[in-house]
């Protein structure tokens, strides 16, 4: 669904993606993992269109994405902070990107519903505590029934009944052969729900590989785990 | 958007203009108060408001930008609904009262620039702001501006003017004024009013070009252009940009 073709992007003198080359089917949900600064939001954002590379080519379902924004049209995107304007109500912003989107007249109130949302459609945005706006922004990012979902540190910032509300979400989300990219620190989250681990250091690619690849090779069961020891292994 | 900002600065127009009224006993003199007041408040409130509506607005720039919305229609829609705000404000604060007090060309000649010159600064506000993602400079910036179009420029017109005096630079002079929307505005509606023959020699240069309907219509398309040229500019940047 998505392919990643020998990336470059430089920041003056900072080399945030270098080389990067990475094809991922759908079907599939992936962990997008790395230490601070290896380049994780550069590649979400220069896939989102928001950063140009120096080189290197983008494409969704086998079409090229860079300069183009129509292909957003499939992409829910839940930010790691949410962005809202400060004296818009939680109402006002969904019939805000509603009319952003007329072209869609399906909705998924799911999570919306399962997050109790319509309880807070009155408060202003700069009122809600960090739980409440990263429900809302995963309730937009689902709205619009997207074919892939991007989600930037979901689970950080979420009480643990919240966690699994979103996690079942997601389970049930990718088992529609779409594609699920997650970027986390906190792996533990992770565990049972990704298939993928894309690590990502210094800029380049270091491996990317199913769990049960990973679970063969390193014997252990735990995400961090698998990971931790991975890395110790071949380069 | 509602702001209260934008409410109390509509309501110290309203005030201000019809403030100058009362005080003044002939109309025209208050319009002219009323020029200069609105000459050096208008373009820092616009240039002040917009940047920092700007830089408020960066982040939810960024979601609405993952959506599959152009980056020119993002900028665009910023840019008129900042427009239509300080319209709004304008024309009630300062149209209203001026027209009802004032029903001559004159007025109607001032809330024209006046929200030309909203305009103008409104761009060049968001060109700042494209140019550079931090704040302080943004706001440094513009406020550099504003001091250059409001202060600066005149006194090196004066300097110039004062230095060849001798020499028939009135025509010059003309062409030199179309570099600064502000002093534009200002010889526009000033020339519609009897001050115009206090100014001696080189007013009447400048009377001659802008009491003719072409000369306005000129004056107009260079404000006009004021607005387009920074726009552009801005829109140019935003679309390249790394957000």
């Amino acid at each position: 669904m998505i392919a990643f073709e020998q990336l470059n992007k430089k920041y003056g003198k900072h080399k945030a993606l270098e080389n990067v080359s990475l094809s991922i089917p759908k079907g599939r949900v992936v962990a997008l993992i790395g230490p601070n600064g290896s380049g994780k939001t550069t590649l979400i954002k220069s896939f989102l269109g928001l950063v140009s590379l120096n080189s290197g080519d983008i494409f969704f379902q086998e079409k090229s994405v860079l300069k183009q924004s129509d292909y957003r049209k499939h992409i829910g995107y839940m930010p790691q902070i949410s962005r809202f304007p400060e004296h818009m109500n939680v109402k006002q912003l969904f019939d805000f990107m509603r009319s952003l989107r007329k072209d869609v007249k399906d909705y998924d109130w799911d999570l919306y519903d399962k997050f109790e949302i319509k309880k807070l459609e009155k408060k202003r945005l700069n009122a809600l505590s960090g739980g409440m706006k990263q429900k809302v922004s995963a309730a937009l990012a689902l709205l619009f029934k997207p074919q892939l979902l991007l989600l930037d540190e979901p689970t950080a910032g979420l009480d643990p009944k919240s966690n699994e509300v979103l996690k079942s979400k997601l389970l049930n989300f990718a088992s529609e052969d779409r594609l699920i990219i997650i970027t986390s620190h906190i792996l533990s989250d992770l565990d049972d729900l990704v298939n993928d681990v894309v690590y990502l250091i210094d800029g380049k690619l270091k491996f990317y590989e199913s769990i049960n690849s990973l679970q063969e090779k390193t014997k252990e069961s735990r995400l961090t785990k698998m990971i931790a020891e991975r890395l110790e292994m071949k380069n | 958007m509602k702001n209260w900002v934008m409410i109390v600065f509509t309501a110290l127009l309203f005030l201000a203009t019809l403030g100058f009224f009362a005080l003044e006993g002939q109309n025209e003199k208050a319009v002219i108060g009323l020029l200069n007041l609105s000459l050096l408040l208008v373009p820092m409130l616009s240039l002040i408001f917009s940047i920092t509506y700007y830089y408020n607005m960066y982040d939810f720039l960024l979601l609405i930008l993952a959506q599959p919305i152009k980056r020119k229609k993002s900028i665009f829609s910023l840019y008129l609904s900042l427009l239509i705000v300080f319209s709004l404000s304008i024309t009630i604060g300062l149209g209203l009262p001026l027209v009802l007090f004032n029903p001559f060309s004159t007025s109607y000649l001032l809330l024209l620039c006046i929200l030309l010159l909203s305009a103008v600064f409104i761009a060049i506000a968001l060109w700042a702001a494209v140019f550079t993602n931090d704040k302080s400079k943004g706001i440094g910036l513009s406020l550099l501006l504003w001091v250059y179009f409001v202060l600066l420029f005149d006194g090196i017109l004066l300097l110039g003017m004062y230095n060849f005096a001798d020499y028939p630079i009135e025509k010059y002079v003309l062409f030199f004024t179309f570099l600064n929307p502000v002093d534009l505005s200002r010889i526009m509606v000033l020339m519609q009013t009897q001050t115009a023959a206090l100014m001696g020699y080189s007013g009447a240069i400048f009377k001659q070009f802008f009491t003719t309907q072409q000369g306005l219509g000129i004056a107009v398309l260079l404000l006009l252009s004021w607005v387009v040229v920074p726009l552009t500019f801005a829109f140019n940047k935003f679309k390249k940009k790394d957000l």
